[in-house]
């Protein structure tokens, strides 16, 4: 059976990732290509860790569902990237970075692997100025910087709105030059559906073709996941309609285990929502908040009469406003971390404040507008802007913006240890699929970094460790009896889908599930509704693969077909994610149990018995998981209650 | 709302497409133009017919993987927007609309409003890039670029790979979305030092697709969602004459 090796290197922390670097394995050029290596993912993680390795002589196989790796939904990211350059001058430095990501993530991280990720966080920025990545710069031509939640220093490197876009372009670009060359052979709108494993070792994966439905084999070496996260099990999330929790499930179901599930990042600024034909919500950047001001009418009967078409936010008068980040925490103000300032908005609306459809909140620009000029802020925004006046047809230089949380980000993900490796050999995770690095909570900005860190970075060294001993390993057969079973198992369960012909289409199924999982799994969570949630997720999970209806065949390109099969493992994520936060007796970061909270309704965290990774292991169908724990060490950091008042 | 939708439907590649008229009820102006779809997909379903294929993701205007030819005009009747932020308030109610994939011979149909966009990825992959490896670059503030350029590489580096400009043009040229990227690293120094080959290669590769050539019309430009501009076309044109002088 597996275990829970984290594979720490020894020596002080702000050593250890040099000294790793110093005794690892290595692979020569010769023998470099000779060894296969599959990346599921073309996002940051994926894009960046496959053309690095082509460039260092890899095989590369690289796979994404949508027609392009340029698609992936990296590119939605909008407001910037984390570096600890301290171009500013105020103050940042790799402590520091490591100790905002640690303190964000409420002690909940791994130091070794947070420290590494400051570490390399400005190779990053290197990397990408080198690519061509058009970030913001200042008169005199050097980089420009914002600040984001959760820090006190300006670190957040971008370009316009759209950093992901610019960032992921860069990586495509870095692996179109390794696919030009032959290093890397590119997949597109081709689906993983299963890994492959040979004497336990991850060998390969089994894929659909999305065009013609053909089922397909693949061999290598070792298998890299990059499939981003599971946010979108709740229907209803900033994700792309195609993320998917489906290749992390897959790997689960084969041995690595899952960590942390129930840590979801629930985003403070975005686009209410507004109606059930709705199909999905937007994102308005929280780079909003270091010039928007969060507030809501101070008096209950001004918020109902807004609601009522009666009054217009203009209408409120100063004094009539509640700022409520900038009252209850005035050292961060609206630049509170995303989980205080969601469970805010949501006190204030439960509590009868709320705007719009009563769930809902003002992002106001009106200050911002007056101190720097709408010129500024134009540039800063614009297209945010645009954005929102598309989507809600109003203009926000005029009225507040109405913001809400939603679904955002999956901190939890496959358990894996230092070098990146699951708990399978041969078998890593990078970027979101993983869990590592941001522990019960992410910072803005830090997602982009970590998967630019694990791709670039990390992955490209110490996947070398594990294949310096594969070196004498010819190729991978796709003939060997695993790969056949596998292909069997994958068609018996897509035959088994599109023989259900139920009632219910794969979308309102979703949407019933995610709002259930919205309810009971979602921003507050208690031990009743865990319970429940439970027990009716498995009675979801029976009426699924009762009731479901795919038209079509599984031989064509059949978007219900893909849907049907993402959701089926949804129900099962969200069974899970239920599991963990009903063990998680305490309040920490994106996860609140309402039962564990201070007086003053801050997340009460326990760490005398809660100071652990809780990595989930797989035990079959109708069994139990087991859940295994990494105790968390601070050695370099004084564990504090985070305060941001 | 109430909609009648001329939709072509096209089993596979090598099959024969047709318009089929559907019609759709009580849809809110709120709604965006594919969730429109998602409802009369529904309605489709609920019949135990086969819904209609579509291209999309990230459903907010910057994967690039919608593509509608809507009424006769790539992503539909508003400007500067992708299909995916189209608003059903820019229809009125009672309306009758044509939607149709991108029709270009280098974007060949999948099935029903799903083209094959592989040719953009292909002329990228000939040289859409600064080459680098990863590691050994300099700080990033080593070399400073002016604002201004900076802003310029950005405008062009907007492009999302839609094809909406190659589906406007009437003789399928691919010259914007190639110009924007050989604009984007034109302008900055680091781009700079490959400049001649990179023209080359994409030009060269965006023939051999078989995109036509740019007599322009302006077309691209009206039509695409990010507003890239004509200028960009201007400077590959003097790049790729320079590329070719030299
Ligand atoms: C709207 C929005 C804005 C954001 N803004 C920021 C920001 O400003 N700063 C920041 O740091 N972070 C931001 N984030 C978070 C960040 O964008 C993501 O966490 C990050 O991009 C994930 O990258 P990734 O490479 O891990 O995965 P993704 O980009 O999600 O890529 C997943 C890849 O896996 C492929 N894939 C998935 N399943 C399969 C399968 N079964 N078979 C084959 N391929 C598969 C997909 O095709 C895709 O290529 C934002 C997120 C959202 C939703
Ligand atoms: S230039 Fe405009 S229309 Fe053409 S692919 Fe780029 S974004 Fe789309
Ligand atoms: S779906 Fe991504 S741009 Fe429209």
């Amino acid at each position: 059976m597996a275990t829970l090796n984290s594979k720490i290197p020894d020596g002080p922390l702000a050593e250890k990732w040099t000294n790793y670097k110093a005794i690892q394995k290595l692979v020569n050029p010769a023998n470099k290509r000779k060894l296969d290596i599959i990346v599921v993912g073309t996002g940051l993680a994926g894009a960046s860790a496959a053309a690095s390795l082509g460039e260092l002589g890899f095989n590369v196989k690289a796979f994404c569902y949508q027609d392009s790796p340029r698609r992936a939904h990296s590119i939605a990211a909008q407001g910037g990237i984390n570096a600890a350059k301290n171009y500013q001058n105020d103050g940042d430095s790799v402590y520091r970075l490591f100790y905002d990501t640690i303190k964000g993530g409420d002690y909940r991280s791994r130091e070794a692997n947070v420290y590494r990720l400051a570490e390399v966080s400005n190779n990053i920025i290197d990397q990408c100025v080198a690519q061509g990545v058009p970030f913001a710069r200042e008169y005199g031509g050097l980089l420009d910087n914002r600040s984001f939640g959760g820090a006190q220093v300006s670190r957040t490197f971008y370009a316009r709105g759209q950093t992901g876009q610019q960032l992921l372009l860069g990586a495509y670009g870095a692996l179109s030059r390794q696919i030009h060359k032959g290093t890397v052979k590119i997949f597109t709108r081709n689906e993983m559906l299963d890994v492959v494993l040979v004497d336990g070792k991850a060998r390969g994966i089994i894929t659909r073709n999305l065009i013609s439905g053909e089922i397909e084999r693949h061999a290598a070496h070792a298998v890299v996941i990059a499939s981003g996260g599971y946010g979108n099990a709740f229907f209803l999330s900033t994700n792309a309609m195609g993320s998917n929790g489906s290749a992390a499930w897959q790997i689960y179901k084969k041995g690595s285990f899952f960590a942390n599930p129930a840590f979801v990042q629930i985003h403070p600024t975005c686009i209410p929502v507004h109606g059930s034909f709705q199909s999905k919500l937007t994102l308005m950047s929280e780079s909003l908040r270091n010039d928007g001001r969060i507030w809501v009418p101070k008096k209950q009967e001004d918020a109902e009469a807004i609601r009522a078409g009666k009054l217009k936010p203009t209408d409120i008068p100063e004094e009539a406003r509640d700022y409520y980040l900038e009252r209850r925490y005035p050292a961060f103000g609206n630049l509170v971390p995303r989980d205080v300032a969601s469970r805010a908005a949501k006190e204030r609306c439960d509590a009868g404040f709320g705007v719009g459809t009563g769930l809902a909140v003002y992002l106001d620009f009106t200050d911002a507008i007056q101190r720097l000029g709408k010129e500024v802020v134009e540039a800063r925004y614009g297209n945010l802007f645009q954005m929102y006046e598309k989507i809600v047809d109003e203009n926000p230089y005029e009225t507040p913006m109405m913001i809400y949380p939603a679904i955002h980000y999956t901190m939890g993900g496959t358990w894996v240890d230092y070098e990146l490796m699951t708990s399978v050999p041969g078998l890593y995770s990078i970027g979101e699929s993983n869990f590592s690095d941001h522990g019960a909570n992410r910072l803005g900005a830090s997602a982009l970094m970590q998967g630019l860190a694990d791709g670039y970075f990390v992955l490209p060294y110490t996947i070398q460790n594990y294949l310096a001993d594969e070196i004498r390993t010819p190729k991978i057969s796709t003939d060997l009896p695993e790969f056949t079973e596998a292909v069997k198992n994958v068609q018996d369960r897509l035959y088994r889908l599109m023989n259900i012909k139920g009632k219910q289409s794969v979308d309102s199924f979703h949407k019933k599930f995610g709002l259930l999982l919205w309810d009971l799994v979602g921003m507050s969570r208690n031990k009743e509704g865990l319970q429940k949630a439970l027990k009716n997720f498995k009675l979801l999970k029976e009426e699924f693969w009762k009731d479901i209806r795919i038209p079509g065949e599984p031989e064509e390109m059949n978007p219900e077909l893909e849907k049907a099969s993402r959701v089926a493992d949804f129900i099962e994520i969200g069974e899970l994610m239920a599991r963990d936060a009903l063990n998680r007796e305490e309040s920490c970061g994106g996860h609140f149990r309402e039962e564990f909270q201070t007086e003053e309704g801050e997340a009460l965290r326990n760490d005398k018995d809660f100071m652990y990774v809780a990595a989930w292991e797989y035990k079959g169908p109708d069994k139990d998981p087991v859940l295994h724990k990494e105790l968390l060490k601070y050695e370099n950091i004084e564990v504090k209650q985070r305060n941001y008042k | 709302m109430d909609l009648t939708l001329k939709i072509w439907r096209q089993e596979n590649a090598r099959a024969k497409g047709k318009f089929v008229t559907y019609q759709v009820t009580d849809i809110s102006p709120d709604s965006s133009f594919l969730e429109m779809l998602d409802v009369l997909n529904q309605q489709i379903i609920d019949k135990l017919e086969k819904p209609v294929c579509f291209d999309h993701d990230c459903r907010e205007g910057i994967c690039g993987a919608c593509g509608l030819y809507i009424n006769g005009r790539p992503h539909g009747p508003d400007s500067a927007v992708t299909t995916c932020q189209l608003h059903m308030r820019k229809f009125k109610d009672g309306d009758t609309i044509v939607i149709e994939p991108w029709r270009a011979k280098p974007f060949p149909i999948i099935k029903d409003l799903v083209a094959d966009r592989i040719a953009f990825d292909k002329i990228i992959h000939a040289g859409g890039y600064i080459s680098v490896n990863t590691g050994g670059v300099p700080d990033a503030n080593a070399i400073p670029i002016p604002r201004n350029l900076a802003e310029i590489s950005m405008d062009a580096a907007a492009c999302i790979g839609c094809g909406a400009c190659v589906a406007a043009c009437k003789n399928a040229s691919a010259m914007l979305f190639v110009a924007a990227k050989v604009s984007q690293f034109a302008v900055l120094p680091q781009g700079k030092v490959e400049a001649s080959e990179r023209v080359k290669a994409m030009v060269a590769k965006m023939d051999e697709l078989g995109f036509g050539s740019c007599t322009n019309t302006g077309a691209c430009e009206a039509e695409c969602p990010k507003e890239i501009s004509l200028s960009h076309i201007a400077r590959l044109n003097r790049e790729f004459y320079t590329a070719k002088i030299c």
